[in-house]
């Protein structure tokens, strides 16, 4: 999210789409009415994740991977006009050692890809890169070199980590404006962790979830955390979208509720919060953890405006019959214009926009592949 | 000059339209092919082989003249149509998904 700019002048937004083929860039006025669309850039590649740094939005970071090729980081210093590699060297720090494998055996530790790019709040050079085998990277120079925390990885538990069905990645990296030295990560299927030393030690922050396939209601680690999501202004309020169910804690982590109340089904992977209202919260929720789609195929998104447990379906200009497709939990953001605008994108290759926090949708583009990840700059 | 064919995936990386030529330091081997690619185009560096452990990706693949190179040792000679220009080194990504 960016700073919405003083009132009477115009304002524009830039939503970066990562997709299963390269990436994309969306731009519009503030009407958020007319979009030029822009790309593929890294045609055929997949793009897990491209953010923009809040500190200078022509600065933007991509994460190209490959599973021929590998790794690449792209950055642009344009606005994503044009891009150059700058770094694919993510080296675990000492031996790796091993995780735990799906069948509970030892696994070694293989750099496989960038999930997910946090650039910092600040400082247009620094940003942190989420990846798989979970780890967390940090690059203080643009990118071109990389540098593990490896005090996450080294935590006592990490020999017990074990992949979801989408691999072990770590693709939250939520940093708090407030308090620079605090990062909250999460790791499918390991949990969700905090750091108050700028990431050098690390705690779990799981106690209050509950998974049906860990028989220990205490576990320290070993939940499926999708998504966690948290507003500037109450950087102890987070919301989880877990496997199943949604969560709250208001003590930064220290212990979780269920706010799932009302929802037709509390599995999802996206949950976001309203650029201007703390308590105002988003999910999409999808079938089950075997059915990657909406019930029925009607596709909504949930608002709860308490911040969780009473939710309310929005689904003006979405689809409401024979829609199959899934939201992956990078793939939703918010602007921060007055009337706070609300995207997300779907496997079926869709970007949808709301300009009205989620009263009215349209969609920007229907035929792009895959959409992997969504963000929004919003640009004076 | 060795003529050297990339996959669309790379030449999209590294920023090149059809064939590219480079210039081994010393004899032409797959090794100083590949050490050649890499310092003329550094985003090509991990790609074809581990940052690391210098072992080609399991899914690149290697050849020239109809023959598989991918399992050859680094320092093998390239054979002498490549040597010569006449016939270029393929670099193959497995084929594969999507």
């Amino acid at each position: 999210m960016g700073i919405s700019p003083p009132e009477g002048e115009v304002s524009r937004v830039r939503v970066l789409v990562g997709t299963r083929k390269g990436a994309f860039v969306l731009e519009a006025d503030g009407k958020r009415e007319k979009w030029e669309i822009n790309g593929p850039f890294f045609a055929g590649w997949e793009i897990y994740h491209i953010k923009g740094s809040p500190a200078d939005p022509n600065r933007i970071y991509a994460s190209q991977t490959s599973g021929w090729f590998g790794q690449q980081i792209e950055r642009s210093n344009d606005g994503g006009k044009t891009w150059e590699p700058v770094s694919n060297q993510f080296v675990y720090e000492g031996t790796p050692g091993t995780h735990q494998w799906y069948d509970g055996t030892p696994h070694p530790w293989e750099f496989k890809r960038v999930w997910h790019l946090e650039p910092s709040l600040t400082d247009p050079d620094s940003v942190y890169a989420g990846v798989e085998d979970a780890a967390l990277f940090h690059s203080a120079d643009g990118g071109r070199n990389w540098r593990e925390l490896s005090g996450l990885r080294n935590h006592s538990t990490g020999n017990r980590w074990q992949p979801g069905a989408g691999g072990l990645g770590l693709h939250t990296i939520l940093l708090d404006r407030g308090n620079p030295g605090r990062i909250y990560i999460a790791i499918s299927a390991a949990g969700a962790f905090r750091s108050d030393d700028t990431g050098a030690t690390w705690k779990p922050i799981n106690r209050g979830l509950r998974s049906q396939y860990i028989p220990d209601p205490n576990a320290e680690v070993g939940h499926c955390v999708h998504r966690i999501a948290m507003h500037q202004s109450r950087a102890d309020v987070l919301y989880m979208q877990k496997h199943w169910d949604v969560m709250r804690t208001d003590d930064a982590g220290e212990n979780w509720r269920e706010v799932s109340g009302n929802l037709p089904t509390d599995f999802g992977f996206v949950i976001d919060v309203h650029a201007h209202e703390p308590e105002t919260i988003y999910v999409v929720p999808i079938t089950s953890d075997s059915l990657h789609f909406p019930p029925e195929g009607r596709l909504a998104v949930y608002r709860s405006r308490s911040g969780g447990s009473e939710w309310e379906p929005l689904t003006r200009g979405l689809p409401q019959s024979n829609c199959y497709v899934d939201v992956l939990r990078d793939a939703m953001a918010v602007d921060s214009l007055d009337s706070c605008g609300v995207y997300f994108g779907t496997t079926g290759g869709q970007v949808y926009v709301s300009p009205d926090s989620g009263e009215n949708w349209t969609a920007i583009t229907r035929d792009l592949p895959a959409v992997l990840s969504v963000e929004v700059q919003t640009l004076p | 000059m060795i003529r050297v064919v990339l996959p669309a995936h790379l030449r999209i990386l590294a920023r090149v339209e059809g064939e590219v030529q480079v210039e081994p330091a010393g004899s032409a081997t797959i090794g100083s092919v590949l050490d050649a690619l890499e310092q003329r185009y550094p985003a090509l560096c991990g790609t074809l082989r581990d940052h690391v452990t210098r072992q080609r990706r399991p899914f690149v693949r290697f050849f020239a003249c109809q023959q598989d190179l991918s399992h050859d040792p680094p320092d093998t000679p390239l054979p002498e149509s490549v040597c010569s220009g006449a016939e270029p080194f393929l670099v193959i990504g497995a084929i594969a998904g999507g």
